[in-house]
């Protein structure tokens, strides 16, 4: 066994924290505040090389291994969930279904500018009234002539409705199967096309500065060779990428939970009561003490994923383990880390407060915490 | 033109050092190590004049343990061109500065450019040793550096005591990078895709022939006196007090 990260990792990590010290952490307060989705940054980030990460270099990616983007999702969020967010979602989500089911057209065309991070993509699954319950969307398309045309909507899909959103892979039922269950199949639908509009989603209590939309197809027209891969194969494309997705929601846990446990021990050593610094006391230290220990069994349980993925082994409970984990971590990360900063913690102006709050997507986006719970029971035999 | 640069391994100036049980050195286990922050700013530096002539080659060097590659990996992936790798175990200043000769010898840049100093022994030797052995012309703690437009002199703004000097040096010569040169760029994604077809020679120290026992010694390393809590006194009398019958600063 092997625990050391190659050489290119080490610089990689080092790299990416430094870019996210400079260019992320001294306005990730503002933006969140301003609920204000930066596009500085993102041109920053797409600079820097954040996009694209895991495909190959003949569509412009940085064909490095999925470790490697895992780590980097990783630092972003050690300073920020927000650009966290817009990085993964683009990665996994809106990158990921055209880079894994896309045919040659459909990938020379889309994956350049979204892996050089000029447009970003959405990953259109959720419906009103499909959430967890992700297969049972209404989105229909139907076929006419050389063309589908596609009805109905989608809500919470990242990085939907920016200027520079280029388009979205939307699930939706193109028939009816034999045994009468509805066919699913993923549509590629660009910004810009008539009878399709996405709306930007306000007011989140979290991720205040990534892009949440709604969207709305009607009479949306779009060519028949926009379908994604195989007719019928839509549901499987899209749970095969969530459970790659789901190692980079798992990386936002374990580096939420480093940068709360880095702040909280800071703060610990520095602020004194009774005459001598907080982290003294036994019932704290024991505090940081939990959470260094979480924080390196999470980590150990997300490389482990990554590296069966990296190896071409299957991951998927692994990938649903380590994103219940790293993000439960994370939870209990915040809330100490709020305890030790004491009323400061819940004023804007510690970190920490934005941390506590954007862990909560983590145990609800790209499956929740019950769903996985669901997932590993499934795979252990259990369910 | 050609720039020679040096980048040597050194622990993380965040990492908590502890001297080791023989009290001769650090205790290595569990240290981050780094390009020592001089060293890349010498790098930032070698980068921006290869940027503005166009045609420069930018070569990096480490002297030390052969894990430095780590270190020269992350120059190569800042924009460097390729890297070399003089490994060898107990080198003081005197013996890096010998090597480092042979290299620039062998190599013959234009400029060589070195951090001021490392961060790990403070030595603030190698730079100045390498320009004598070769009998260079060299501007040390430089803040400013102009490359003159026909290419045979450098202009050098050095940080001295209470102010600025701005002196001249004709080519080729050795520089040596103080804190406010520049900030470093950060090896981004595709520096770091390239970095991997970049060539990285290495060299043993063995080989160069040259003489590398040490010429000095460390005999003995301790950490610095713990500070002594402070006490707060109740008037400005007994502060005049203690300062007078305790601390006798007055
Ligand atoms: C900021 C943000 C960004 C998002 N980005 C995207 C995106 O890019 N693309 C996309 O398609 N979606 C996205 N989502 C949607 C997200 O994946 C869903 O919110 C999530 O899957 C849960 O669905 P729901 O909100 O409808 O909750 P529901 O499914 O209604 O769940 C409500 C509660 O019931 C529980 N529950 C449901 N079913 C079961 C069961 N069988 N057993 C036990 N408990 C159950 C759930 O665990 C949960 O606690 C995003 C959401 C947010 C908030």
């Amino acid at each position: 066994m092997d625990f050391e990260l190659s050489i290119e990792q080490q610089i990689l990590r080092d790299s990416v924290r430094d870019f996210a010290e400079r260019e992320i952490k001294p306005l990730a307060a503002e933006l969140d505040r301003n609920e204000e989705f930066s596009y500085d940054t993102l041109q920053k980030m797409a600079e820097f090389g954040l996009f694209g990460m895991f495909v190959s270099e003949h569509y412009e990616g940085r064909a490095m291994d999925y470790l490697s983007y895992i780590i980097a999702t990783e630092e972003i969020a050690r300073v920020d969930g927000s650009h966290a967010a817009t990085v993964a979602a683009e990665n996994s989500l809106g990158i990921g279904p055209i880079y894994y089911f896309g045919d040659e057209e459909q990938k020379r065309k889309y994956l350049p500018p979204l892996c050089r991070g000029e447009a970003l993509w959405g990953f259109g699954l959720t419906e009103a009234n499909a959430g967890s319950d992700a297969g049972s969307g209404r989105t229909q398309a139907v076929l006419d002539g050389d063309e589908w045309v596609i009805n109905g909507s989608k809500i919470f899909i990242t990085n939907a409705s920016t200027e520079v959103s280029a388009g979205v892979t939307v699930l939706c039922r193109t028939g009816t199967l034999d045994d009468g269950r509805p066919e699913l199949s993923c549509i590629l639908v660009e910004t810009g096309t008539g009878g399709y509009q996405s709306k930007v989603m306000h007011d989140k209590m979290m991720w205040r500065a990534s892009n949440t939309s709604e969207l709305y197809f009607d009479d949306c027209r779009v060519p028949r060779s926009n379908l994604l891969g195989v007719r019928g194969q839509g549901f499987r494309q899209m749970m095969q990428t969530l459970d790659g997705g789901r190692l980079s929601i798992a990386a936002m846990g374990l580096g939420g939970a480093q940068g709360c446990f880095e702040m909280a021990l800071a703060y610990a050593k520095q602020r004194e009561q009774f005459g001598t610094p907080i982290s003294q006391f036994q019932v704290n230290s024991f505090k940081l003490a939990d959470m260094a220990t979480e924080i390196e069994c999470a980590r150990l349980l997300l490389y482990k994923a990554c590296w069966l993925r990296d190896n071409h082994k299957p991951f998927a409970k692994e990938a649903a383990m380590a994103k219940l984990n790293c993000s439960e971590v994370m939870y209990r990360c915040a809330n100490h880390a709020v305890q030790l900063h004491g009323g400061y913690g819940l004023m804007k102006d510690y970190d920490v407060e934005r941390f506590y709050r954007d862990q909560k997507l983590l145990e609800i986006g790209e499956g929740t915490s019950e769903i996985q719970r669901m997932v590993i029971a499934r795979h252990i035999g259990a369910l | 033109m050609k720039i020679l640069v040096t980048a040597k391994r050194v622990p993380d100036p965040e990492s908590t050092i502890k001297v080791n049980s023989s009290g001769d050195g650090i205790e290595e286990a569990g240290i981050k190590w780094v390009v020592n922050p001089f060293d890349e700013i010498a790098i930032e530096e070698a980068l921006r004049v290869k940027e503005a002539q166009g045609d420069a080659e930018v070569v990096v060097v480490s002297i030390g343990p052969s894990e430095a590659q780590e270190q020269l990996r992350t120059g190569l992936a800042m924009g460097a061109d390729r890297a070399i790798l003089v490994t060898g175990e107990n080198l003081d200043t005197s013996a890096v500065a010998k090597i480092l000769v042979k290299i620039v010898e062998k190599e013959s840049p234009d400029i060589v450019i070195t951090g001021k100093q490392a961060i790990d022994d403070d030595s603030n030797e190698v730079g100045q040793m390498t320009a004598q052995l070769l009998g260079w012309p060299q501007a040390t703690f430089i803040s400013e550096l102009k490359i003159a437009d026909d290419k045979s002199s450098a202009e050098c703004t050095r940080e001295v005591d209470g102010g600025m000097e701005t002196i001249s040096v004709p080519l080729p010569a050795l520089i040596t990078a103080d804190l406010r040169l520049n900030e470093p760029r950060y090896a981004s994604l595709p520096g770091i895709m390239k970095a991997r077809k970049k060539p990285l020679e290495q060299i043993e120290a063995a080989s160069l022939g040259v003489d590398t026992t040490p010429k000095i010694v460390i005999k003995s390393m301790a950490p610095p006196p713990a500070r002594e809590a402070g006490r707060i006194v109740e008037s400005v009398d007994e502060l005049v007090t203690a300062l007078q019958s305790e601390a006798k600063v007055l």
